[in-house]
């Protein structure tokens, strides 16, 4: 062990900068606000990289104890429980601290640029740097406690932020159901945590996991450890919107453009893909909840796919993007590929929150419209971001050599290829990924190419001006290119979505990560080497259908635009299906939010607080009133009343002790 | 000897046309007298109790009464010709305020 790398500086630096940001921002510059934001964001990545280039292999992991906190029990005792505050670097975490770090830092650069005439400035800096905080003891922690502070406190701030432009309803809403659909999730993790206390006496990585080794795989039937997965996984599906919890995605699609990069894209939506690799331990033990989570990935990579391929909202084909590529995430995790599933986290990182970042800029460059049908043209107009842009596409589509074929390949062979995958999967996971390139290229065509179709909107766009595009103070004649601190980022991520991928090359990334995952990528190796042609073939098949969507969306968007139309046309009823997502959040409303709301309001409103708790309080009240009433009629303030009543009372204790003398 | 139940009935007796003398009548000198009335009933148990158990207590008791009855009588009527001079009236139903 070399000496102390000092983690916990990691996360304290941007809770600093949150916390002077938050208490003295509002009296300070925007320079000021802008220089705290970004100097602890900033060092936080530089003290990560410092971490990074110190660190050796031989070093991990590594803890660090930083205090005690949560103490039950005599130390080492049977009953007794330990959570302190300690925090755990291996390679798994090396790789999502400098991510978090990494991209939050270029997003904080680039949120100077895009939030800089917000009258609220300084607030968004500080939930930013809170963000980063919490995300930073998400990744860190030890143990499942110290994570789930950070995974309650990232909701928090994406609560926050989501909210930032609460004035506006739908905003205010939006932040109201992403909370409370993680609130469902967290339950299942809460449960699982419970489980885990009980039967394993902690809960810290190590000691847990170390317990569970020695555990044969509930392959016979569903056990503790089956249970514990799968509650996990419901964790993960609402800090990951996955189905069913994914509804609150593409409606927090409402806060500011650089959140949805940073927590709705990049960060915070992979926690669960994060949560579930870090505990692959128990998952690799529980082949039944292994598939719960491959099915339910795949399933919402397909799903999210079709319903992005509807959508006019730039903002929203990205949500429903984001959804479908944790799907992919979740099926690399669920057929056993966790350093895959980790993969994909890294490179979507680099490109969706290039993507968004650059839509922000196109947002930004033609005032506040979000309609893509609405934009068309933009290239001439904009065309660093266009290429930046692009270059996003091409790594999301899977287009070789950018980052995202290399992630994106690496699951689908895995899913195909590994013990627990299937060729159902692959064949799933090679249609959404011709989805995908379809929708990208479709979001592309419809933005960059064609005719500008803004200019005659404009003055009706007006409205949703002022706060969509809450940093243009001027006036909108023509699209124009965003300024150096909004494109640099963007050049940054672009470069990095393009090399992004080549750290997989030769499985270098899974090697890295083999002393968190162990057996798992020795088991995939071997069925590597065993079938190397396959594996070729179905790299090819994932590229043709990648090139084949771009093409398709090229003759519907671009060649004959009147197509898409008619194909609408006729497929009528299942187009309108699938425009309004499938109905769920109606259905959702339906089943869930409607019984709620009546069972609250006649039940819980009208019965128990008014029928039970209001009225019995008035009725006290109402009681003692009565009963004054009546007693006040004796003080008449006729003297001789009085002594009546005073003789009337001596008589009747007179009476009462001659009774109870005669008795 | 006449038994100690009597002396208590005429006791009792002269009490409650004491409390029902001073409830029913409205000339402040009626209801004085009926509270003397009610104090010599008192007076009359004191003493009789006094006899019948051969203690003195109840006796020198009933001096005290009288001394204070004896002041309250002047002072209480020193008030009523006080009262009758500003109000010209001895009902207590007109009397009913302290300040004019």
């Amino acid at each position: 062990m070399t000496s102390s790398l000092n983690l916990w500086l990691i996360p304290i630096l941007p809770l600093a900068g949150a916390a002077i940001n938050g208490f003295l921002g509002k009296k300070s510059s925007r320079t000021a606000v802008s220089v705290i934001g970004l100097f602890f964001s900033g060092a936080a990545f530089a003290w990560a990289l410092s971490v990074a280039w110190r660190v050796s292999a031989a070093d991990l992991p590594y803890a660090e104890y930083i205090a005690h906190w949560i103490r039950y029990g005599k130390m080492g005792a049977a009953g007794s429980f330990a959570a302190d505050f300690t925090l755990y670097l291996d390679q798994l975490s090396l790789i999502m601290l400098l991510v978090v770090t990494g991209v939050g830092f270029l997003i904080h650069i680039y949120s100077v640029g895009y939030m800089w005439d917000d009258p609220s400035y300084y607030r968004f800096f500080a939930y930013l740097n809170l963000f980063m905080f919490f995300m930073l003891t998400l990744v860190l922690a030890s143990n499942y406690l110290l994570m789930f502070i950070g995974w309650e406190g990232v909701g928090l701030a994406s609560y926050l932020l989501i909210g930032f432009w609460f004035a506006k309803d739908s905003a205010a809403s939006a932040g109201k159901k992403a909370f409370i659909v993680n609130r469902i999730g967290d339950f299942g993790f809460l449960i699982a945590l419970f489980l885990i206390i009980q039967h394993f006496g902690s809960l810290d990585f190590t000691k847990v996991f170390a317990q569970v080794q020695p555990i044969a795989p509930e392959t016979s039937g569903a056990g503790l450890l089956t249970a514990i997965g799968i509650l996990l996984m419901v964790g993960a599906c609402g800090k990951s919107a996955q189905i069913p919890l994914y509804v609150w995605l593409p409606d927090a699609m409402e806060g500011p453009t650089p959140v949805s990069a940073l927590i709705h894209a990049a960060t915070m939506v992979t926690a669960g893909v994060y949560m579930v690799s870090r505990s692959h331990v128990i998952f690799e033990r529980a082949p039944m909840a292994l598939t719960v989570v491959a099915v339910i990935g795949t399933l919402t990579a397909l799903f999210a796919a079709t319903i992005g391929i509807t959508q006019t909202d730039i903002k929203k084909v990205l949500a429903y993007s984001t959804v479908s590529q944790l799907g992919y995430m979740f099926m690399a995790c669920g057929v056993g590929a966790f350093s895959a599933g980790i993969f994909h986290l890294m490179t979507h990182a680099f490109f969706k929150g290039l993507l968004f970042l650059a839509a922000g800029s196109v947002i930004h460059a033609v005032g506040g419209e979000q309609d893509m049908r609405k934009m068309g043209g933009l290239r001439s107009y904009i065309p660093w971001t266009f290429l930046t842009m692009g270059i996003a596409t091409l790594a999301i589509a899977g287009i070789p050599p950018f980052a995202g074929f290399w992630s994106k390949d690496e699951i689908l062979w895995q899913a195909y290829s590994s013990p627990h995958g299937s060729w159902v999967f692959w064949l799933i996971g090679v249609i959404t990924a011709f989805l995908t390139s379809f929708y990208m290229f479709r979001l592309l065509f419809m933005t960059f190419f064609g005719d500008y179709n803004g200019a005659q909107v404009d003055e009706h766009g007006r409205g949703s001006h002022d706060h969509a595009g809450a940093n243009d103070a001027h006036s909108h004649g023509e699209p124009h290119e965003s300024p150096m601190v909004m494109l640099v980022p963007l050049m940054i991520l672009a470069l990095l979505s393009v090399v992004g991928g080549l750290v997989g090359i030769g499985n270098r990334f899974e090697h890295f990560l083999d002393p968190v995952f162990g057996t798992g990528a020795v088991a995939e190796a071997a069925g590597e080497t065993a079938s190397h042609t396959t594996e070729l073939l179905l790299m090819g098949v994932s590229v043709a259908v990648a090139f084949l969507g771009a093409w398709l969306a090229y003759v519907l968007y671009l060649s004959r635009p009147y197509l898409p139309q008619k194909i609408a046309d006729g497929l009528n009823g299942f187009y309108t299906t699938v425009l309004n997502k499938y109905y769920v959040d109606e259905l959702y409303s339906k089943l869930f939010v409607k019984p709620l709301i009546d069972g609250s309001t006649s039940i819980l409103w009208q019965g128990v607080d008014r029928k039970v708790i209001d009225d019995s309080v008035n009725n006290a009240a109402d009681g003692a009133r009565a009963i004054s009433n009546e007693a006040r009629q004796m003080q008449s303030g006729n003297l001789r009343s009085y002594a009546g009543w005073i003789a009337a009372g001596s008589a009747v204790v007179i009476a009462y002790m001659i009774w109870m003398g005669v008795r | 000897m006449v038994p100690l139940s009597y002396y208590l009935v005429l006791s009792g007796f002269l009490f409650a046309c004491g409390v029902t003398g001073f409830l029913i009548k409205r000339n402040i000198i009626t209801i004085f007298m009926s509270i003397e009335l009610m104090l010599n009933g008192v007076n009359l148990s004191f003493v009789a109790f006094a006899a019948h158990w051969h203690s003195l207590a109840g006796q020198v008791f009933v001096f005290f009464v009288m001394v204070v009855a004896a002041a309250e009588a002047t002072v209480g009527l020193a008030i009523i010709i006080a009262v009758y001079r500003t109000r010209e009236t001895l009902n207590v139903d007109q009397v009913n305020l302290l300040k004019l």
